[in-house]
């Protein structure tokens, strides 16, 4: 087990260094000279000149490249244009936000998800389940940031029963910092207020990103169950006498569930391009709204290290996933 | 109720087609079939923002223009991008993926880490970057969205080419002596081809969907383009009163969408037989 | 004579398919004494597994019952739900033993696990002391009918996953399992096609032993008359879906009436000459021959046998369904 954990990491090892190489690429190779965005807009040819040698923007390509390595290894990933506090600090202070939002949107994906899945499998060709099928199909048709247009307009705007934007209304002080997921954070501590005000502004945003997520989790929940179904043990369940729902609930579920959970870790990719769009329409202080801001201004260190961050999250969340599917199907770790 | 299973695939298949073929058709004659087919580049200040009613079905936007004619042409540029997108992705990532999963060795070892690579970040992620990088335009867009969106293609074709390789008609073909380049392209690629169409049918919906987020953020269509993610964008001040601003383009994006996400299931249900039918 | 424990008059089931509808039982009578072992035979696709799902109630969901009564103690199982099915019959008055060992248990519980869940829900003695008392006087009843199937080491065998043990020690642990809840009669689908003869003919001695040990009757359903002559005391000879013959094992053996039996019989490898077999295809459920549904291979067919089916008559000692016998006529010579 041990062996099939570390091949597994080693084999992340050159898709990182590629990463590296893929960001660095897209940032100076691109026509567009870093040096004059950094300069600004009124910046004097001698003002861009000095820019470019202090950032060493005039050592040939290969250097630059090599001191960008040697500074991603120290986790010096640079000064942020926008907030000018080094972008380290900017990604850990945001990280929370994001996190809860995702892995709110998971757990009600899932949480739904999976109920669904079974219901339409156990009900299989029946008007549910294709009632369900056109869910599974349609809820990744849905754009995301339609959705959430939608979503503002008939709760916040039209029936103002939750707030339109933002982590926490203006007038309730966040709880204390413990992990910086608000929720958490608020419960620990005791402040009600905080959490429900929290959780409402929470909801919007995590229902808007759980759509696609919940969509896809019925779909592979209800081909696995189907699956399950099929199999001559289930079959001998019945015809000793199990009770259906404990069958479903109990033998079914735990079999099917190997599909699904490697498809959760797929997701989770899905996810983090959908909070980008998401955290930007709500203002949710996340990474994703901070990427965005980075693009637009052209902040390159920024751009370079949420772009790193995400690919190793996923890589990591991938790792994760086969490690678990290794766990439950020992066949899988004995194939490496 | 019980519905036969036969027919319930075949069916849901056959609606996506419908509405596949329907939006194409609207592509085409879009011009002739808006009410208002000028109102993509004039504007009329006395009409805006006025609601739905029968001269305008879906209302005017905040420029006094037709939303309606600015959905049907809309969907010209959507179908256009996701059809030069996917086949410039395709025409990338095919020939890799043969490449790739046909020989051995540390070219084919390179094509496959540069494919890793390239999937280990959201898509999207990556083609915000790009297309920020290059410059917000539609064409930029469409390139961003192709070079991000290869990888996919390769990966699909790389299975299957490897899958193919070691079967023992092709080692009998090679016996032949009929010719490298000949065996892959021809042999692999028709084996490989029903995967291929899956991706490709699915692809042009994701890719409508993406090239509607890059729209809506900026770095896509530009004013005065008809492009429905761009209209959303613009609507967003004038809620809640002007709902059908938003509203409609939004619907027609789900819809066509839909429609190949549809059709492509149907198309797998077909063309794969060999996948369990619990679909 | 007693009144039969189990009884099937005249069971006609169809199922649609995509290709149409399949007639997979046009006419089936069978009779269980008390007490006895009875076996069903026939080619494969001639409805025996579906005859075991239809006394079991597990028939897929689209299948019709479309005549025909099966009674059990004299209750019509068929007008019985689902739910009671469940909890009274299955598992309780009626188990079942599984044909395929390898697939019949579910790989990711322990075999203590499916077997205890069986006494959860049917133990007879169920109610007396509290739930700690019940499973431990569960445990210790699975532990002894393990002794009684002599599977070696029954107390960690309950702790063990299901590959660990071989087919035939698989097969004893379903046996058990079927006669948990002191079942009175046991339904065995060709449980002895997996294995090998030496461990087959294990199987079928400790299945005669136990049978008089617990006094239960058993429908063993088989394809090889070879198995019918060693364990059962009554045969129903079946095929393409209809009771051609019927009787005690003996007296079958002794003078088969039926031209399909006969042909069977002589065409076993214990006795046959050749490899001839009998000429000719089982023909589709789809598209069933009309009347008697051998007669397209039938040697002494003629054209009353296609106009409908025979009704079963007796002769001396069993009962057979044939033109060749209805009322005065004379023998006939054997056929083959």
């Amino acid at each position: 087990m041990l062996r099939f954990i570390v091949r597994r990491v080693l084999l992340v090892l050159p898709v990182l260094f590629g990463l590296l190489v893929l960001t660095f690429i897209l940032v100076r190779i691109v026509p567009n000279d870093p040096s004059a965005a950094l300069a600004g807009q009124n910046a004097t040819p001698q003002q861009i000149a000095e820019i470019r040698t202090k950032y060493g923007f005039d050592r040939p390509l290969i250097v630059q490249f090599l001191i960008y390595l040697r500074q991603v290894v120290q986790a010096d990933l640079g000064t942020s244009i926008q907030s000018g506090r080094p972008v380290v600090q900017d990604i850990l202070q945001r990280l929370p936000a994001t996190l809860e939002l995702t892995f709110a949107a998971l757990v009600l994906g899932a949480g739904f998800g999976i109920p669904l899945g079974v219901l339409a499998a156990v009900r299989h060709n029946t008007v549910v389940d294709h009632a369900l099928r056109f869910f599974t199909v349609g809820g990744v048709a849905i754009a995301s940031f339609w959705f959430a247009i939608m979503l503002q307009l008939l709760f916040s705007m039209q029936f103002d029963v939750l707030p339109l934007r933002g982590r926490l209304g203006t007038a309730i002080d966040p709880p204390a910092k413990l992990t910086g997921l608000y929720l958490l954070d608020s419960l620990v501590t005791g402040r009600l207020d905080a959490f429900r005000d929290a959780l409402r502004h929470l909801a919007l945003p995590a229902v808007t990103l759980c759509l696609g997520a919940m969509a896809t989790i019925t779909r592979f929940t209800r081909s696995g169950v189907l699956e399950t179904l099929q199999k001559e043990y289930v079959l001998y369940e019945i015809a000793a006498g199990y009770p259906r729902w404990l069958l479903i609930a109990v033998y079914v579920l735990r079999n099917s569930l190997v599909a699904t959970i490697t498809q959760i870790g797929l997701l989770f990719g899905a996810l983090l391009a959908g909070a980008v769009v998401v955290e930007s329409i709500y203002d949710w202080p996340g990474i994703g709204s901070y990427a965005i801001t980075a693009i637009f201004s052209s902040d390159y260190k920024a751009i370079l290290a949420v772009t790193l961050l995400v690919g190793v999250v996923y890589s990591m969340v991938n790792i994760l996933v086969d490690l678990v599917h290794g766990l439950v199907d020992p066949r899988v770790a004995a194939d490496f | 109720m019980l519905v036969p299973r036969k027919f319930a695939r075949d069916a849901s298949g056959m609606v996506g087609l419908v509405i596949v073929l329907t939006t194409a058709v609207v592509a085409v004659v879009a011009p002739r079939l808006a009410p208002h087919p000028l109102d993509a580049y004039e504007s009329h200040p006395l009409q805006r923002l006025q609601a739905p009613s029968q001269a305008f079905p879906f209302g005017t936007d905040n420029l006094g223009r037709d939303v309606l004619s600015r959905v049907i042409l809309g969907s010209r540029a959507a179908l256009t991008v996701a059809l030069l997108v996917v086949a410039g992705a395709m025409l990338i990532g095919v020939p890799l993926g043969l490449v790739g999963g046909y020989y051995r060795g540390w070219f084919s070892e390179l094509i496959m880490r540069v494919t890793d690579v390239f999937l280990a970040v959201p898509q999207l992620i990556l083609a915000l970057a790009l297309a920020q990088l290059l410059g917000p335009s539609l064409r930029n867009a469409m390139l961003a969205l192709t070079l991000t969106y290869w990888p996919f293609f390769t990966r699909i074709v790389y299975a299957e080419t490897r899958r193919i390789r070691v079967s023992v008609f092709v080692e009998a073909l090679e016996g032949l002596n009929a010719g490298g380049f000949r065996i892959m392209f021809a042999h692999i690629l028709l084996n490989a081809a029903p995967p291929i169409i899956v991706r490709a049918t699915i692809g042009m919906g994701f890719t409508i969907l993406s090239a509607a987020v890059l729209g809506f953020l900026g770095m896509g269509a530009t004013p005065p383009d008809p492009e429905w993610g761009l209209a959303i964008s613009e609507s967003r001040q004038y809620l809640p009163e002007a709902w059908w601003f938003s509203t409609f383009p939004g619907i027609a994006i789900f819809l066509v969408v839909f429609g190949f996400n549809l059709l492509g299931d149907g198309l797998r249900d077909v063309v794969d037989p060999r996948l369990r039918r619990s679909r | 004579m007693a009144e039969p424990l189990l009884r099937v008059d005249g069971l006609r089931i169809s199922i649609p398919t995509d290709d149409g509808v399949a007639q997979i039982l046009d006419h089936v009578d069978l009779v269980i004494p008390p007490g006895r072992i009875v076996g069903v035979v026939g080619e494969s696709g001639c409805g025996k597994s579906t005859l075991v799902r239809a006394v079991l109630g597990i028939l897929p969901r689209f299948a019709r019952v479309e005549a025909g009564r099966i009674a059990f103690a004299g209750e019509n199982l068929l007008a019985l739900s689902s739910g009671e099915m469940t909890r009274r019959i299955r598992g309780r008055e009626i188990g079942f033993i599984p044909q395929d060992p390898y697939l019949a248990l579910n790989p990711v519980f322990t075999v203590g696990t499916q077997l205890l869940e069986i006494m959860r829900w049917h133990a007879p003695a169920n109610g007396q002391g509290g739930r700690r008392a019940r499973r431990s006087a569960h445990r210790a009843h699975l532990v002894e009918l393990l002794r009684a199937v002599q599977l070696p080491d029954p107390e960690a065998a309950l702790q063990r996953y299901p590959h660990e043990f071989s087919g035939g020690q698989r097969q004893r642990l379903l046996i058990a399992g079927a006669l948990a809840c002191r079942p009175r009669l046991i339904v065995a689908d060709e449980p002895t096609s997996a294995l090998d003869v030496t461990t087959q003919l294990q199987i079928l001695r400790l299945l005669r032993d136990l049978v008089v040990r617990f006094d239960v009757s058993m429908l063993f359903v088989t394809h090889d008359f070879g198995v019918v002559a060693q364990l059962c005391d009554d045969v129903m000879v079946m095929y393409a879906g209809q009771s051609v013959e019927a009787g005690p094992t003996a007296a079958i053996l002794g003078a088969p009436r039926h031209p399909y039996t006969q042909m069977l019989i002589a065409c076993h490898p214990d006795r046959a000459r050749d490899l001839s077999g009998i000429p000719g295809t089982v023909p589709s459920p789809l598209a069933p021959p009309s009347g008697c549904r051998f007669h397209p291979r039938c040697p002494s067919a003629t054209t009353e046998c296609m106009v409908a089916r025979p009704g079963a008559v007796r002769v001396v000692d069993h009962t057979v369904a044939c033109v060749l016998y209805g009322e005065g006529r004379p023998e006939p010579s054997r056929v083959g």
